[in-house]
């Protein structure tokens, strides 16, 4: 099979990994239009791939399962995309607001 | 070479990270999105997987971030901007910087395996073998996840009986 030369070591693979999740988890924290936190979720869910992706062509090239593992991860998040947006619009035609902090019926 | 582009790629992915959430209009955060999801792609690319960054263009830069502009031209979302961010800001990037922090000193105190020198390009189809015998089950239920969500999605945002003009 062909190959190609690699010169970037595995830990700036997992060092990108680790700062666009931390970025993710700010945005959620921080943010506060529903929206913009399932766009922070996507960059949690991008890191994650970049480290499994990492990891499977780094240590166990000929097993698929981080490659294959991203790829399922890319359908879940397209599925959690199209229902957290059906449930965004619901709770909007509903309370006129996306920002989740004036959606607090659950909150006792 | 391939450092620089992984350099390049790398602070495109961070700031157009950054971008998201830090930038005040939703629309810009939106097309910043793309441009970090872009610079995924070229870290799978240099990852020797160009299956994956060819599906990372198409559904997540493509597809995903329609459909998250959609809902903010649906949710007008501009209308609201000066309440983008909440009060726990600042608790925000204290627990971010936190775990950033945990990240790195356990990085650091892990010995990592051996760079392998060269990596094998994995053919589209191989992937697709693997896709299709090994991890068929899987593959399969992920297929009926995705159908169940998509028609859940479209049932949610329907409009109901009776419900009047919204």
């Amino acid at each position: 099979m062909e190959t190609v030369g690699q010169e970037v070591p595995l830990e700036h693979y997992i060092m990108l990994s680790a700062i666009l999740f931390t970025i993710g988890v700010y945005g959620v924290l921080a943010r506060r239009n529903a929206v913009i936190i399932l766009m922070s979720v996507e960059l949690m869910l991008n890191a994650v791939s970049i480290n499994m992706v990492a990891f499977a062509v780094y240590t166990a090239p000929s097993l698929f399962a981080g490659i294959i593992f991203a790829i399922f991860i890319i359908a879940i998040a397209a599925a959690e995309v199209g229902l957290a947006l059906a449930i965004v619009l619901r709770v909007f035609k509903n309370r006129g607001t996306a920002n989740v902090d004036e959606i607090d019926s659950l909150k006792w | 070479m391939t450092q620089v582009f992984f350099f390049i790629m790398a602070a495109t992915v961070v700031a157009g990270g950054l971008g998201v959430v830090l930038v005040r209009n939703t629309v810009y955060a939106a097309f910043l999105f793309i441009v970090s999801l872009v610079g995924v792609a070229g870290v799978y690319i240099l990852l020797s997987v160009e299956f994956l960054a060819l599906v990372q263009v198409l559904i997540y830069a493509g597809a995903v971030t329609v459909l998250l502009l959609f809902a903010l031209m649906l949710t007008k979302a501009r209308d609201l901007k000066q309440q983008l961010d909440g009060s726990q800001r600042p608790l925000a990037a204290i627990a971010a910087v936190v775990m950033l922090g945990a990240f790195i000193t356990m990085m650091d105190r892990t010995t990592w395996p051996r760079d392998p020198g060269e990596l094998t390009v994995v053919p589209f189809a191989t992937i697709g073998d693997a896709l299709l015998r090994r991890w068929a089950v899987p593959f399969e239920l992920v297929s009926a996840v995705l159908l169940v969500a998509l028609v859940g999605a479209i049932v949610i945002a329907m409009q109901e009986e009776g419900e009047g003009e919204a």
